[in-house]
């Protein structure tokens, strides 16, 4: 097509030079920080104020399930048996897979962005499909940690109904991973298109805007892993 | 690629149909998705205000035996729900529909579909919690929904169900439509239209959108603590376990003050649009009234606790919340002089738009003022949960907020539909709304300082409040005639209103220049824009002389099409006489023959019954979970699962699909 003088155009070029979906994610994102400062904010406020445990960075006594200590227990006992709820090893392994899927959704970027550019083209680096796939594996196993974690949690005595900890856990960490679940949806969704008609230069914007989706939701981690399990 | 004979450049484009019920279940023009709002909105507006008559007719007199106590509450919750959410918000999501890409001078919103997506959540979510009259159990939490009464242990019953998912499918609808008029301002301005050349309703637009992104997540986390609670059983709002009895109060306000500005933006932006019209003169301090808007947004986030000054947080507190309350004073106050100066020394017009615009800046005033009185904490805790608040709130956003939307109507109206609406009947629905709301509301400012409580359903006959009580009702009865006044105004004029035109008042901005009701492409060219008020530059350059952010009207642009000159910009936006293209009521006898996108070769986005079903699809999957407190959970879960796969499926149907033909 020819290209006509700007007032005719059937689409005039955007007055920021962005194309609409770019500007639409970042007022997504927006309301995203809203949403997460309400649900980290309230996790905050009710951290401490359980009345009944399973406490956060105290210690569980599996042995007679009883909170901080075991009464009538032999001194070794109760140091064996004790551990803190919030597993920070465990969940610092899934905070640098998550990590991880940051870089690899930037390198599916850029191999999108520069498809067929010398030292691309033939390359691990130039192949988008593989990138994303990565990213989404290890969006999936970073899920694979919260179900282990959700679980054992259940089975040490907390559940979202337990206490207010319960409570606002699972729902912070529960809707942080309903967002991830999104995203890997989001990602298998682009690969199909990559394996389908292969992503190029052209269609960069459809990986952007999942790109800062996804590191978005990194980011909502860093702040989650470090208020709730480093912080006590 | 197919080419057309009109322009060689351009491929064929198919013809949408625009009559017939399948036209409108699938249109994604924002003209008529702004028109499926209005009329919805309006709809909804007769349900509130029935529902207000029925609690008027109740509290009539003492001892009022129109409706028992449990009506009552339904009837109040239902009441402050409607307006807010049914009514005030999607009206003015109407106009934002309507007129933002015409006053920037585009073709459509952003996101076409995603537009129908809104309005279809908005129908269907409002269908949804009005469904719950009719299993007799409509909410009955007040529209705030104080918890711990609305946990399960006081309200076992559906009531709160349908609320709180209610309001959550609503949410929804708000923030689709403001991430895509957010989007819409930022990037589809027409060439030249700077964002302070910007129509100041599109600024005030602009800045809603804004608080609507910020604000509702914070209610929607609210209410998903509360259906978690109530259907999960967590703790978050259970005392006994800890819980921080004013979490809901928190998170409620700093959603809900932010909304009392998303309520009354709107309403401001239009009347500023209207007072310079009808005055003949540009908007007294333009940027001030961007900034005092975008101020009085900002400072709207820092004033929440103020609505909870009785459960008392501490002097400190308290103070700080004082403080910050009475400073919005200022940017409002700096709205209502810049309006006064406005029309100070112009030629003033009155007509119906004009008398409501003036209305607005009058009667908004007195419920600014009685809203500063009750800033101040010792006022405030005589004053709290009284008919004194009552009356400031509805001074507000009736004789503010709906004031400045009934304007807007008889001020677009002719733009909307090509008609005037009649301007004699305007007169009679006009003067008896001013007396009816001012009958209704300002009685209650003193049932409220004689100490008569909000939401009680009846009254003993000793303690002074019958008078009152009697003029608020019988100011009600007149509202309710005003409604039916307005409502066979819009159904004659409709049919026999008088040919509008492109400008019937002789406005100055740019959804004048176009045909009345403008075709589906909007502008045949897309202007070239050289001032804050193009029209005004072309058809009375004295009235812009001294206006800032405008080259003189004489700067034209030529405009090029397919290499061939096609005429001035300034040619295209039809000059017409300084009163306007016609005047009310007079000259022209039919339409304006306009060309179709077909013959124009503009390609307009396909119609698509998609968003309706992703809609849909999600309303029902909300609903589903009614069935959990019927202790149906299997059924629930299954029901829950299968809308989702529905509307998953419908998304990617959606997205998947080109949003117009390719060419």
């Amino acid at each position: 097509m020819s290209a006509p003088a700007v007032p005719m155009q059937a689409h005039p070029p955007t007055s920021t030079g962005l194309d609409h979906r770019k500007v639409a994610i970042w007022a997504f994102i927006g309301s995203e920080c809203m949403l997460f400062v309400s649900l980290i904010s309230t996790y905050l406020i009710y951290k401490g104020r359980s009345v009944t445990g399973p406490f956060p960075h105290e210690w569980w006594c599996s042995s007679t399930k009883a909170m901080g200590f075991c009464a009538g227990e032999s001194a070794t006992h109760v140091v064996n048996s004790m551990r803190p709820i919030l597993n920070i090893p465990v969940t610092s392994a899934s905070t640098f897979v998550l990590l991880m899927s940051s870089l690899t959704m930037v390198l599916a970027l850029a191999a999108v962005e520069n498809r067929g550019k010398p030292g691309y083209a033939g390359r691990l680096l130039g192949n988008a499909g593989f990138w994303i796939l990565a990213t989404a594996i290890l969006g999936a196993t970073f899920l694979g940690f919260q179900a282990y974690e959700f679980t054992s949690f259940v089975h040490e005595g907390l559940t979202i109904r337990k206490n207010l900890f319960g409570s606002s856990f699972f729902t912070l960490t529960g809707f942080h991973g309903a967002h991830v679940s999104a995203g890997v949806l989001w990602l298998m969704t682009l690969y199909f298109i990559d394996k389908k008609r292969g992503l190029g230069p052209k269609d960069s914007l459809l990986v952007d805007i999942c790109a800062l989706y996804w590191h978005f939701v990194d980011v909502v981690w860093i702040a989650i892993f470090t208020l709730v399990y480093l912080i006590k | 690629m197919a080419t057309a004979a009109v322009s060689p450049a351009y491929p064929v484009v198919k013809e949408h149909p625009t009559t017939g019920l399948w036209s409108w279940l699938t249109t994604v023009d924002h003209k008529r998705i702004g028109v499926l709002y209005l009329f919805t909105s309006l709809a909804m507006f007769a349900i509130g205000g029935l529902e207000a008559v029925i609690m008027r007719a109740q509290l009539m007199g003492p001892n009022g035996k129109v409706v028992s106590a449990e009506v009552f509450n339904m009837l109040f919750t239902m009441h402050g729900t409607t307006m807010i959410f049914l009514v005030v918000m999607p009206m003015s999501a109407a106009f934002f529909n309507f007129l933002i890409p015409l006053q920037i001078g585009a073709r459509d919103v952003a996101f076409p579909r995603l537009n129908a997506f809104s309005y279809w959540v908005y129908l269907f979510g409002a269908l949804f919690i009005n469904a719950s009259w009719l299993f007799g159990s409509a909410p009955n939490g007040g529209w705030f929904g104080y918890t711990p009464l609305t946990t399960m242990t006081y309200s076992p019953g559906l009531n709160i169900d349908f609320w709180m998912l209610g309001l959550q499918i609503l949410g929804v609808s708000s923030l689709a439509a403001a991430f895509n008029f957010i989007t819409t301002i930022i990037n589809m301005r027409a060439p030249g239209m700077s964002l302070m050349r910007m129509p100041i309703f599109t600024w005030m637009a602009f800045v809603v959108q804004f608080l609507l992104v910020l604000a509702f997540p914070v209610i929607t986390i609210a209410l998903v603590f509360l259906q978690f609670d109530r259907f999960f059983g967590t703790t978050f709002y259970l005392p006994s376990a800890g819980a921080d009895p004013l979490l809901w109060q928190h998170l409620f306000w700093i959603f809900g003050h932010p909304e009392v500005y998303i309520l009354i933006l709107p309403a401001f932006g239009l009347v500023s649009e209207i007072l310079p019209t009808f005055s003949r003169k540009p908007l007294f301090g333009y940027p001030v009234m961007v900034y005092s808007g975008i101020l009085i947004a900002f400072l709207g986030f820092g004033v929440w606790a103020h609505h909870m000054f009785a459960v008392g947080m501490g002097p400190i507190a308290d103070s700080i919340f004082s403080v910050a309350t009475m400073l919005i004073a200022i940017p409002t106050g700096v709205k209502i002089f810049n309006w006064i100066f406005t029309m100070w020394g112009g030629n003033l017009r009155f007509t119906t738009a004009m008398k409501f615009g003036i209305t607005l800046v009058a009667l908004f005033t007195i419920g600014g003022i009685s809203g500063v009185m009750h800033a101040s904490p010792p006022a405030d805790l005589q004053q709290t949960d009284t008919y004194f608040i009552v009356a400031h709130f509805h001074y507000v956003l009736v004789a503010g907020s709906l004031m400045g939307l009934w304007g807007g109507i008889y001020y677009y109206f002719p733009k909307i539909t090509g008609r005037m609406l009649s301007e004699k009947i305007g007169t009679w629905h006009f003067w008896i709304t001013f007396v009816g709301v001012n009958l209704t509301f300002m009685p209650m400012h003193w049932s409220g300082l004689y100490g008569m409580p909000r939401r009680v359903y009846t009254y003993p006959a000793d303690q002074g409040w019958d008078v009152f009580n009697a003029m608020s009702t019988w100011g009600a009865y007149l509202q309710a005639l005003a409604g039916f006044i307005f409502a066979y105004n819009i159904f004659k004029s409709m049919r026999s209103g008088a040919i509008a035109g492109r400008d019937p008042w002789g406005a100055p901005s740019l959804e004048w220049s176009i045909p009345s009701p403008p075709p589906d492409y909007n502008f045949a060219v897309i202007p070239q824009v050289t001032s804050r008020y193009p029209l005004w530059d072309v058809k009375s350059p004295a009235l812009t002389a001294d206006v800032p952010h405008s080259k003189r009207g004489d700067e034209r642009i030529d405009v090029d099409v397919a290499s061939k000159h096609a005429g001035h910009v300034h040619a295209h936006t039809n000059p017409g006489s300084p009163q306007g293209a016609s005047n009310p009521g007079a000259t022209q006898t039919s339409f304006e023959t306009v060309k179709t996108a077909r013959e124009l070769g503009i390609p307009m986005p396909n119609p698509t019954i998609r968003p309706l079903f992703v809609a849909l699809f999600m309303t029902l999957m909300f609903a589903s979970l009614l069935l959990i407190h019927e202790g149906k959970t299997m059924l629930s879960v299954a029901l829950i699962i299968t809308f989702a796969a529905g509307m998953t499926s419908m998304l990617y149907s959606w997205l998947l699909t080109p949003l117009e033909d390719h060419h």
